[in-house]
């Protein structure tokens, strides 16, 4: 009997305890919530500089290993060095950077699309890109009538020899 | 022996709350799928005049406390059949989903093909937080009453929540490297989820190492409330910073055709990692007993001898 009585006491004194526990552990959960949360930590923790971040840092962009991120400016898409040679603009909101990169751009690289280009800002004013990164936003259509992915068109298309005979 | 069979079937009476899950799974599948499937390929409105964003909300809530009730009223032991049904169904949706993500559903104007991965990748970071977040909660009630059962539970939803989330940053990988150009980069979601992959790994190497049931229930308990922080950063990273992973898409801005395979997965893999949950916590419980029951009397003979 007094056994009993032992273990349910013993019981409620580590219930108590791993209550205490779950307090603590919750405090620390909370507080680490916070700091991430609330305390400044999304101005110091930066994925990438936009092109107006960029030039309002000025002389820090030069020669550093720096990630630029923004759209694809219209119109500015050049390859000039045969295909694995690449020149576009980026810009953002207020700010434009030239951009030159070695290498094929990943197939979704177009025009007024988001990328991330890893590199640094050159002397010579335009920013040179070792690793081209194409970000795309949360948009999923299926692709309209008379788009080019519209798979009944295009396998209409392959199977007749329409196109073909205007040349 | 027939006879002995026979009662003790009998006398395992039916599980109440599975009748209630079931009911709210099916509330969360006929606004979540069924509708759906009506308007798009039968021309039939089924939704009651009920708006969209109700729709969805009920969905996601009655899919939500379908699968958590299925897991709280589980007493650890006895008839699999209900586990055994919601594997069985569990697989007909993910049949479902796969049908529809390969051979009905578009490719995405931009993306293509590719973007079918989708169908699989966000229905995977959809249950990997969920069952993070019960392993979380078992952890309160464990530490709470200290009912055996939620160390059980929470065992089970780690264990699950690890493989899904390997599952995801696997899936994220085959899907950004001809999307985004890479495999892998240091992009807070990315970053973030590879922390909460590492973390829960973690807490299941640390209930490895401790041998005394107590101990390990108590610091895997604080450890998984603790590293449970890193879930609500997963979601809001892409809100908070600025990221190459886009925003968590809604039904407004995904084309209907791509809800159905989405959706099915989705339901498809809730229903697996229950199951899951359930059976790994069956195991885990099983185990308890045996280490929590008493060491066997020594016998007074032996008592004897040893004297």
């Amino acid at each position: 009997m007094s056994n009993v009585a032992n273990n349910t006491s013993a019981s409620d004194a580590m219930r108590r305890k791993t209550r205490r526990f779950m307090i603590a552990a919750f405090a620390v959960a909370a507080l680490a919530f916070i700091v991430i949360a609330a305390g400044g930590i999304n101005k110091n923790l930066v994925y990438y500089w936009t092109p107006t971040d960029l030039h309002a840092n000025g002389d820090k962009a030069y020669g550093a290993a720096i990630r630029l991120g923004g759209m694809v400016a219209p119109g500015s898409i050049k390859n000039q060095r045969g295909v694995s040679g690449l020149e576009f603009d980026v810009k953002d909101a207020t700010g434009v950077v030239h951009v030159k990169s070695n290498g094929v751009p990943p197939q979704m690289f177009r025009e007024n699309i988001g990328v991330v280009v890893e590199g640094t800002m050159t002397r010579a004013g335009y920013f040179q890109c070792n690793r081209l990164m194409v970000s795309h936003n949360n948009q999923y259509r299926a692709p309209k009538a008379g788009h080019p992915m519209n798979k009944q068109e295009l396998e209409k298309l392959m199977k007749s020899t329409e196109g073909l005979s205007d040349k | 022996m027939t006879e002995s069979v026979m009662t003790s079937t009998q006398t395992e009476k039916r599980n109440p709350w599975n009748a209630i899950a079931i009911a709210l799974l099916f509330v969360a599948i006929y606004f979540g799928l069924i509708v759906t499937v009506a308007d798009q390929y039968m021309n039939a409105d089924l939704s009651f005049g009920l708006p969209l964003a109700v729709r969805t909300l009920t969905a996601v809530l009655g899919g939500l406390l379908g699968a958590v009730i299925f897991l709280l009223g589980d007493r650890l032991e006895g008839s699999t059949s209900t586990i055994t049904l919601l594997l069985v169904v569990a697989v007909v949706f993910l049949i479902i989903g796969t049908y529809f993500g390969l051979y009905v559903a578009p490719p995405e104007q931009f993306m293509g093909e590719v973007q079918r991965i989708m169908y699989v990748h966000v229905p995977t970071a959809w249950n990997a937080l969920l069952a993070m977040t019960f392993a979380f909660a078992c952890a309160i009630f464990f530490l709470f009453n200290g009912d055996w059962k939620w160390d059980a539970l929470m065992e089970g939803s780690i264990e699950v929540g690890v493989v899904l989330a390997f599952l995801l940053c696997c899936q994220g990988a085959i899907w950004a490297k001809p999307t985004w150009g890479v495999w892998w980069d240091w992009d807070p979601r990315l970053t973030t989820t590879a922390v909460l992959l590492f973390a829960f790994l973690g807490i299941l190497a640390l209930r490895k190492f401790v041998d005394d049931p107590v101990r390990r229930g108590v610091w895997s308990s604080v450890a998984t409330i603790i590293a449970y922080v890193d879930v609500p950063i997963v979601y809001f990273s892409v809100r908070w910073w600025n990221s190459l992973h886009q925003l968590q898409s809604n039904p407004n801005t995904v084309s209907k055709p791509f809800w159905i395979p989405l959706r099915a997965n989705a339901f498809g893999i809730l229903l697996l990692m229950t199951a899951f949950i359930l059976l790994r916590a069956r195991v885990a419980s099983l185990r308890l007993k045996n280490e929590l029951a008493p060491p066997p009397a020594l016998l007074e003979s032996e008592l004897g001898e040893v004297v």
